[in-house]
């Protein structure tokens, strides 16, 4: 017998037995309605609860990381500052070592240069010729009357004796003043000498202006940072967003490079290696071109550390100088090792990919063709074959900018999850919560006829004023 | 920096050594070429198989020919036998050798009298198993007639497992026009003959596409 059979009580009236067992149902359901409502309130409650409690971890979780991120952000923003702010020393100590120690020498030059100067000024000031003292003997003279035959003849002999004494002074006083002229003209490279010397001074210190002004924006820069205020945390992350698509572009660049790196020596490493091993899925050679391009890169990071360029690794850093200057030496000389051998590969390359093709053309019978000039690509492929390895190298620099960059913008990334998390949380704890309501309300009204029936039978047994007081009080209680 | 340079030294031994792969991924192909009278016309077709397959193998990889004839089950039957070095220099010097001794073979091929086919398939089973190969194939170039001589036994099970049998070019003979039945038929039984022997079986007549040949 089945179920529906069982239920179908009377068989020919199956409306009536329908009508019968919704009868029961609902009488079941109201005599449940209590502990149903209780148990659905108990359960939207545990949800909404338990969702609730997770949306708050989550958002001290997010506040955390965020907190994080900030005292991140700040210590890279003041460690790059300082090293800003060291660098622009170490500038201001260069320029007063090379320029300002030259500068009591340039003050002394100077200052011959003015003595020079005034000596050749005193000598050049123009002296009046000396007034002849026998200028008066001649005004007397020339009072005297001529008309005497001898008194003129002494006058004719004076005269000439006169021009011949002013033609002598005139040249004297020409010769003088020539003399004078000509240290004058002498003076003229010694004015721009001076002026040079005046200029270059001039130069420096205002080098020193810009580098003070520098100092002094940097100074303010870090203070800010110090402070932790908020200009200084919007300036820091712009500048990590920043620094994060730009290294990222580059070493996306740097990627390209390796690629082409790659394919320069995978095809010779199968020489060494053997064309046709495998490991894992991967083909030996493969394998090995990107292992030796991987330790290119390694060798490349240890330079630009050892060099003090980077900071990734502090161990390189805290390394006392000579140790850092053998190691930059060793990771040179073996980054120049594998260029070389790079190269060589290239060209290994090159042999090997012509004879593949020579052997290609005559397997499809075609007559092998020698192309002119060859040996230019073979020299492209080799030359980049050598250079790339150092180009590689100064991934270094982007790699240590992305590292940096993406730690704020990945934290910012995850905190910004973490939050839409939270809030994804909160809307299905109070969705549940609201749920719990709108089934107690589904239940109430699937059970409804009982309900109206209760109510009839409540407002009949009490009088009528309370009956309004009771309707009006659950009236309040509902809109509450 | 000796910490250094010793982690690195690890890491390479540990990439390069931890991790090899023991299943051996090198192919081998076993060429037979049919030289029956019926089919000797035909011969022309298979050096661009023999010259694709040359192109496309690699350094590991090993490749032979052999001809059908009137006992194709013997050593001598093998036109060029090759397994390429693993240096890809030497293995293209190889292939140029063996296309050299394939293009001899076919300016002075004869036609024989009759075909053992299952002579020169117990041959290729025979040599594939030697290679060691992970993939093996035959190729069989041929109108799938067997003509034994008298007296030849080939009426046995073959044993063919991990051999994939590729007939080429199977081309219909006069008496097929005549009742295309027996083309199927002959197909079929060579089907069933292989794969009752463990191998598998695959029939290609168009050889525009060669790369469809070792692909399965």
């Amino acid at each position: 017998m089945s179920l529906i059979q069982l239920l179908n009580i009377w068989p020919n009236a199956p409306l009536l037995s329908a009508f019968f067992w919704i009868t029961v149902g609902v009488i079941l359901l109201y005599l449940a309605r209590t502990p149903a409502h209780r148990a659905i309130y108990s359960l939207s409650r545990v949800v909404h609860n338990g969702l609730r409690l997770l949306s708050q971890s989550t958002l001290l979780a997010a506040e955390r990381i965020r907190s994080r991120n900030k005292e991140v952000l700040f210590s890279l923003g003041k460690e790059t500052t300082e090293r800003v702010i060291e660098r622009e020393y170490q500038r201001v100590e260069d320029v007063i070592k090379c320029d300002l120690a030259a500068f009591p020498m340039l003050q002394r030059t100077m200052a011959d240069q003015v003595a020079s100067l005034n000596e050749d000024y005193q000598k050049s000031s123009e002296l009046p010729p000396p007034a002849p003292t026998w200028v008066d003997a001649i005004t007397s003279l020339s009072k005297m009357s001529s008309k005497d035959a001898s008194v003129a003849a002494i006058l004719d002999q004076i005269h000439k004796t006169i021009n011949s004494q002013h033609k002598g002074v005139m040249d004297e006083y020409r010769r003088i003043s020539s003399e004078r002229h000509s240290r004058l003209h002498k003076m003229m490279p010694l004015w721009r000498r001076l002026s040079d010397s005046v200029d270059m001074a001039a130069k420096r210190f205002t080098g020193l202006n810009e580098r003070a002004q520098v100092i002094d924006n940097r100074m303010q820069e870090y203070h800010e940072i110090q402070a932790e205020s908020i200009k200084a945390e919007r300036m820091l992350t712009s500048s990590a967003a920043t620094q994060f698509f730009i290294a990222g572009f580059v070493l996306m660049i740097a990627f390209g490079g390796a690629v082409i790196n790659f394919n320069l020596i995978a095809l010779p490493m199968s020489e060494m290696v053997g064309g046709g091993s495998y490991i894992g899925a991967f083909k030996t050679s493969d394998v090995a071109a990107l292992v030796i391009i991987l330790v290119e890169l390694a060798m490349g990071l240890y330079l630009m550390e050892s060099m003090r360029i980077t900071r990734l690794f502090p161990v390189i850093g805290q390394m006392d100088d000579r140790t850092r200057r053998r190691m930059i030496g060793i990771t040179f000389t073996i980054l120049f090792i594998m260029a070389g051998v790079e190269s060589s590969l290239a060209f290994m390359r090159d042999r090997l990919a012509a004879d593949m093709h020579a052997l290609r053309q005559s397997l499809a019978d075609v007559e092998v063709m020698v192309a002119a000039n060859n040996w230019i690509p073979t020299v492209g492929q080799m030359v980049m074959g050598f250079i790339l390895p150092f180009a590689l190298a100064f991934v270094a620099i982007p790699l240590e900018s992305f590292v940096h960059a993406s730690r704020t913008v990945m934290g910012g990334l995850f905190s910004g999850f973490l939050g839409g998390l939270a809030f994804t949380f909160r809307l299905f704890g109070n969705i549940a919560r609201y749920s719990g309501e709108f089934f107690v309300n589904l239940y109430d009204l699937t059970i409804f006829p009982s309900l109206w029936i209760e109510r009839l039978l409540i407002e009949k047994r009490r009088p009528v004023n309370e009956s309004k007081d009771t309707e009006t009080q659950r009236m309040v209680e509902e809109t509450s | 920096m000796k910490k250094l340079a010793l982690i690195t030294m690890l890491g390479l031994i540990l990439i390069i050594g931890a991790c090899a792969d023991t299943t051996s991924r090198a192919r081998s192909v076993f060429l037979l070429l049919d030289t029956s009278g019926t089919y000797q016309v035909e011969i022309e077709k298979a050096r661009a198989i023999i010259n694709y397959l040359l192109g496309t193998f690699e350094p590991g990889d090993s490749l032979a020919v052999a001809r059908i004839d009137s006992g194709s089950f013997s050593e001598k039957d093998i036109i060029a036998k090759v397994t390429f070095d693993r240096r890809p220099s030497t293995a293209t010097k190889q292939k140029r050798l063996f296309k050299d001794k394939v293009d001899q073979f076919i300016a002075q091929s004869k036609g024989s009298s009759y075909t053992d086919i299952t002579g020169g398939v117990v041959q290729a089973v025979q040599y594939l198993t030697e290679t060691g190969a992970g993939q093996r194939y035959i190729l069989i170039f041929s109108d799938l007639k067997e003509d034994l001589a008298k007296g030849q036994i080939r009426d046995f099970p073959l044993e063919m497992n991990g051999c994939e049998a590729i007939a080429l070019n199977v081309t219909k003979l006069r008496s097929d026009n005549v009742d295309p039945r027996q083309y199927f038929e002959r197909v079929e039984g060579w089907k069933k003959r292989v794969e009752a022997g463990g191998g598998s079986w695959r029939l290609l007549n168009d050889l525009e596409r060669l790369d469809r040949i070792l692909e399965g």
